[in-house]
């Protein structure tokens, strides 16, 4: 009914042979034709169910990952699948985009059942998913990327391939170079790859998981804009997120997901972010983290004209300085990939530091080894971002894990494990670590008591700085309560504690400073109690707030 | 002189060629094979039985081809479908394919009738090399480049049909998607179980082809239980050295097929240099090849980056 | 407007895979011994397309291989090589360095070692014991030593670099027997001498003292890998180098040693062939003793003891093929076939300790 239309409008556009074969499908091609005509065609709102998932179930080994879940979006639709992280929101939208394979439960497309059984069925069917880790092809270029695997057309790679890219991401309003290498690109100019790759397969049911996490506060209102205007086409969007006040901007209706089975379905008109957290949690919440004042005054940590270059050798820290102080909560906060993993590791002795200077108690800590910082009676307690991948190791058992930084104190040629055993077994009691024996691999626990063995293990140790990148990331609710409490628990002891977050509103509440990256220079470091989410989003895109492109 | 060294350095570095192709096709599509070796000692064995009992040269081919499939196959099962350990699948495969030509060219040898299978002379003659007309007459070039073997230029069109379709084609780009992400290329709706065995299968018919040259060209018409001998090695090797590419591998596979030879063109009088050190050669000037390439950290014209890694769509 | 999908409603594919949790180890046991057993049956559907039986010819191997003491002997002499350069494989695959080197370690190992045994050969038979076996691990550790200095410095990919190694050790050997080293006693044939008495390796229970080697390295090496802190190191560097960095430890110095340590066991390997088995140096040292190894210690899962039973179980079908030319008038390259149908039988098995099927239904598959 609707296709003789839109291929007018792509000739009227200039886009031919290219545009032919999408046409000729058998799907409704609905965001082509807004971007092409540049204006919202009024056309009848259709509520129909686009989308409808039944009684889904999803088990791994023994993990109940999604439990009968019910599930549906409507045409013209923005659904966002609220819930905690591990509450089971990406692996059931894995499963309509064809990666995984529900073990029971039903899809329903159109009203009709099908079975997704790759993702080859799902772009079939006109789903198109946005992935957190971009699924992406690093050494070829964006049009290979966005041409991959489509269906139909020249068996040849023609050159001009790429102006038509050009003409209809154009078109779409998006900035990319369809020659540039994926490895080349910025976070931002992959997720436009990603976007185009969706819209150039015509897809009519979109699933974004937390698109913006990536996103400077204008990109992330670039996208919504792109969102809105799909909505409008009849485009049924899912949103996977757990940041309240997206969901509150751009949704219609929330479905809530918590442990793996679906909750309520809400209209975001009629609810707010209080009621929806009480949904997500399971309990009323006291969203309020304690402050305790901070009693000492003396510095610990000075840090001057620090710069770090990364492994590929760009600046990702630039002639940074702040300092730290004894019983301090300082807050670090930026866009992923502001240079925030690269702070942590070049404090933590991992990186080498190209210049400037990290003072403890006056001393000079640039230079050594972790091994010699550790000798110099600085005791420096570390949470990597990457869990499994550095702050422990995933196929060996909490006793080995406790080892890790003890090891070598032992006499002798032999380690011994005795101790480690009984520190894991008091760990356990301690934090509630929930799992089935001290030799379990930990890759085998959940993501909130892999953190509890790694904050544990840094605890236990005495530190006098505590470094911890996104503590709370991957943990539900009262696990992140438990984290905070612990480091409020330090910070009364005098340690000095850098916290790398991603939620403002928990730096703002508690933290003491609030320090802003932007592309590895530091753009400000505020009082949490008198800043606003607001100076702090100016900060993190650089301050003026108008760098909104999406090139780094 | 010259001449005469790189014809010889042609042939010599056929076979090469056609184990450097297979073998970039199978890691191109994200399989690392150590089972070259094996797959061109069942090639070679299979195509000279064919040859032996027929005389045609066609079957003997298209027989080591099928050969080659065949033990693609049973790699591509344990690796693509089984998800077996690459490196040690390979290498069983390679025990495997010795195994394969030795047992059954002893059987072979002990079923001929003066117990030295000799090819029947009608494939010997399809088999020599001979002049293309009018071409083959200019000077130097057309003793260099059109008088050989039909096998070599085989060799060489299938390196150039590999090549264009690699880096030419919409299937070729399905393919090294799938060699460098598999999770990427499933996401875009390709059938990554397919592309993985299409190119597997194809590559190791390439290397059972190089394998009847072998056995065909190189043993001179009579059968050789060890007529590959470390040949499928040197393919692997040719394949770091090609960087990935099978037009780079025809340039390759000539220099190593030079090296091969060098020894017997180098006047003794002038340069004194012990005879292993030339074989040697190709392998030194691998590493040396693989070292610079990964000092540059180049993510082009190195190995493609699921290389050995087995791609199970539920992995989290 | 859906023509398409319909074809697609419900081919659900008659299985899919899923993935298991990780198995007990008495689980994983009953599982090999399953796998073993259908990988020698299958073996056997072979032996009998050929028209022989089965039974009698597996029987033939297994008698083959002990019918008597020196066949016996002749079996351990095949184990304890590929006994030692498993054990040596070990260190670098617990590590995850892909070390295919092995033939080359084992060379390099010979190599040295034969050094003393051609020109200190009037040293004390204990002192030169000594000696060749500290070459043989200096020259195989040295030798496995340049790929990690390669990967720790640019990231030079280690299954490449050490697969290229084995064939420049090997052609090291035919430049030294065409050469330096050439027997001047062979009129001319391109070969090494054979060592003297003095520099054989001794003998104790009709078998060269590798053996003993073999057996104290599988203890050795077990402690090492479980209790001592290098082994723990060894051990997270190869689940995560992030994790090593993270705990203080030198990633670098660590693949280094490891891979030194790996090279010098297969170098002994090489030591106890050359002085044990050889008496001399020849191309055939290793005899792709480096690759068998390669998958017996991935067989094994790294288990030192493990490995003692499949080196075993590899040494008795070599040794027990042997006799398969003059009892069925079978060529020996029989053994190869049967070893390649068995492993890939058992590399298939494998799947089964890791991933397990779901079949479809069959009421699922409801009509329009």
């Amino acid at each position: 009914m609707q296709y003789p239309q839109l291929s007018l409008l792509l000739e009227a556009g200039g886009i031919l042979a290219c545009n032919r074969h999408l046409t000729a499908s058998h799907r409704v091609p609905a965001v082509a034709n807004y971007f092409l005509t540049g204006e919202i065609m009024q056309k009848e709102k259709t509520h129909a169910t686009a989308i409808e998932l039944k009684g889904i179930t999803k088990t791994f080994g023994s993990v109940v990952a999604n439990n009968q879940i019910d599930l549906s979006v409507r045409k013209g639709e923005i659904l966002a699948l609220l819930g905690e992280n591990g509450s089971g929101k990406t692996t059931l939208m894995n499963m309509l985009s064809g990666i995984y394979r529900p073990d029971s439960g039903s899809v329903l497309l159109n009203g009709e059942a099908v079975t997704i059984n790759s993702p080859e069925d799902a772009i079939e069917f006109g789903i198109g998913m946005i992935h957190q880790h971009f699924k992406l092809v690093d050494v070829l270029s964006a049009t290979d990327n966005i041409m991959l695997g489509v269906k139909g057309g020249s068996r040849w790679l023609k050159k001009t391939r790429s102006d038509k890219i050009q003409e209809i991401s154009r078109h779409f309003g998006l900035d990319i170079s369809p020659e540039k290498k994926i490895y080349q690109m910025s976070v931002g100019e992959k997720q436009t790859v990603e976007i185009l790759k969706v819209m150039y397969r015509n897809a009519n049911i979109l699933i974004l998981d937390e698109p913006t996490a990536v996103l400077t506060p204008q990109e992330t209102k670039k996208l919504f804009d792109i969102l809105r205007r799909m909505k409008a086409e009849g485009c049924a969007i899912i949103i996977i997120t757990h940041k309240l006040n997206e969901v509150m901007e751009i949704s219609d209706r929330v479905t809530i997901l918590r442990k793996g089975e679906s909750i309520a379905t809400v209209e975001t008109a009629e609810t707010n972010a209080h009621e929806l957290t009480e949904l997500m949690v399971g309990r009323p919440v006291e969203l309020s983290i304690d402050r305790p004042e901070n009693g000492f005054e003396e510095t610990l940590l000075e840090v001057h004209h620090l710069t770090v270059a990364n492994e590929e050798g760009f600046e990702a820290i630039q002639d940074i300085k702040f300092e730290l102080k004894r019983g301090e909560i300082l807050g670090v906060a930026g866009i992923a990939g502001s240079g925030q993993k690269e702070l942590c590791e070049a404090m933590a002795g991992l990186l080498p530091v190209s210049k400037g200077a990290i003072l403890y108690n006056k001393e000079n800590i640039i230079g050594k080894s972790p091994e010699e910082i550790i000798k110099m009676g600085i005791s420096m307690s570390f949470i990597p971002e990457d869990r499994l991948g550095m702050g422990l190791a995933a196929s060996m058992g909490m006793v080995d894990n406790m080892m890790l930084k003890t090891y070598k104190k032992n006499k002798g040629p032999f380690v011994s494990r005795k101790e480690a055993r009984e520190l894991s077994k008091r760990l356990i009691k301690q934090l509630g670590i929930v799992t089935p024996g001290v030799d379990t691999p930990v890759r085998r626990l959940s993501g909130g008591n892999v953190q509890k063995v790694l904050l544990g293990r840094e605890i236990e140790s005495n530190p006098n700085v505590l470094i911890t990148a996104y503590a709370v990331r991957g943990l539900d609710i009262n696990s992140s309560y438990t984290i905070y409490d612990s480091l409020n628990e330090q910070k009364q002891k005098g340690v000095g504690i850098l916290f790398i977050g991603e939620d403002l509103d928990v730096m703002l509440e508690l933290c003491d400073r609030i320090m802003v990256l932007c592309h590895g220079k530091v753009t400000g470091i505020v009082e949490a109690k008198t800043s606003t989410k607001e100076e702090i989003g100016l900060l993190m895109t650089g301050g003026s707030g108008k760098e909104g492109s999406a090139d780094a | 002189m010259i001449i005469n060294f790189l014809f010889a350095a042609i042939k010599a570095g056929t076979p090469l060629l056609f184990g450097t192709t297979g073998e970039i096709m199978t890691q191109k599509t994200g399989n690392l094979n150590l089972g070259v070796e094996g797959m061109m000692f069942m090639g070679a064995f299979v195509g000279f039985f064919t040859g032996y009992k027929t005389g045609s040269i066609t079957l003997a081919l298209l027989a080591a081809f099928a050969v080659g499939v065949f033990a693609a196959l049973i790699y591509a099962f344990l690796t693509v479908s089984l998800r077996a350990n690459q490196n040690v699948t390979g290498l069983t495969l390679t025990i495997f394919g010795t195994g394969f030509a030795q047992f059954f060219g002893e059987r072979m040898i002990a079923a001929a009738p003066d117990k030295s299978p000799k090819l029947p002379a009608e494939l010997v003659a399809a088999l020599s090399e001979k002049a293309i007309p009018l071409l083959g007459d200019i000077p130097y070039i057309g003793k260099l480049l059109f008088s050989h073997n039909i096998i070599v230029y085989l060799g060489v069109c299938i390196a150039f049909i590999c090549g264009i379709y690699i880096n030419r084609t919409k299937a070729g780009l399905n393919m090294r998607a799938v060699g460098e992400n598999p999770a990427a290329a499933d996401a875009a709706g390709i059938n990554v179980t397919a592309v993985k065995y299409i190119h597997i299968l194809a590559g190791g018919g390439i290397c059972g082809i190089g394998g009847a040259y072998l056995s065909l060209i190189n043993g001179g018409g009579v059968w050789n239980n060890s007529c590959v001998n470390g040949q499928g090695w040197i393919a692997v090797a040719l394949v770091i050295f090609a960087s990935w590419s099978p037009v780079k591998a025809i340039l390759g596979s000539l220099i190593f097929g030079a090296f091969s030879v060098l020894q017997f063109y180098v006047p003794k009088d002038i340069i004194e240099l012990p005879n292993a050190f030339y074989i040697a050669l190709p392998f030194l000037i691998t590493i040396i090849v693989l070292v610079f390439t990964s000092m540059k950290k180049s993510k082009e014209g190195a190995q493609p980056a699921g290389c050995g890694i087995n791609y199970f769509r539920e992995d989290r | 407007m859906r023509e398409s999908s319909s074809k697609r409603h419900y081919n659900e594919p008659l299985a899919r895979i899923v993935k298991k949790d990780a198995m007990s180890n008495q689980r994983m046991a009953a599982y090999s011994v399953f796998a073993l057993i259908l990988a020698i049956a299958a073996g056997g559907v072979f032996i009998f397309s050929l028209g022989y039986n089965p039974f009698k010819v597996y029987a033939t191997i297994v008698s083959g291989a002990f019918r008597s003491s020196i066949s016996t002997q002749g079996t351990i002499k095949i184990a304890i090589p590929l006994l030692i350069a498993s054990l040596g494989i070990t260190h670098a695959f617990k590590m995850q360095f892909w070390n295919i080197g092995a033939e080359g370690q084992i060379i390099m190992g010979g190599i040295f070692a034969t050094y003393f045994a051609l020109f200190h050969s009037d040293w004390p038979h204990w002192l030169l014991m000594l000696v060749m076996c500290a070459a043989g691990m200096l020259g195989g550790g040295l030798w496995a030593l340049i790929p990690a200095f390669f990967k720790t410095k640019y990231g030079t990919n280690e299954t490449l670099f050490t697969l290229m190694l084995n064939y420049i050790a090997l052609y090291m050997i035919k430049y030294l027997a065409e050469g330096p080293w050439l027997d001047p006693k062979a009129s001319g044939f391109p070969k090494i001498a054979s060592f003297e008495k003095n520099a054989r390796l001794d003998e104790v229970f009709g078998v060269h003292a590798g053996w003993i080697i073999g057996l104290v390295l599988v203890g050795v090496v077990y402690f090492y890998l479980k209790y001592s802190k290098q082994g723990y190191e060894i051990a997270i560097v190869g689940e995560s180098e992030n994790t090593a960095r993270y705990a203080g430890m030198n990633v670098k110095k660590i693949i280094m040693r490891t891979m030194f340590l790996s090279g010098a066991i297969c170098g002994i390997a090489g030591m106890t062939q050359v002085s044990g088995a050889a008496y001399t140096l020849s191309e055939g040292v290793a005899g792709g003793v480096g690759f068998t190894a390669i998958i017996v210690a991935w067989l094994a899962k790294l288990n030192p003891f493990v490995i003692l039973l499949v080196t075993i179980g590899f040494s008795v079908l070599e040794k027990g093929s042997s006799v398969m030319q003059s009892s069925f008038g079978l060529p020996t390259s029989v053994s190869d076939i049967l070893q390649g149908i068995i492993l890939f039988f058992i590399l298939g098995c494998d799947f089964f300790t890791r991933y397990k099927l779901i079949f479809r239904k069959g009421g699922q598959k409801n009509d329009n």
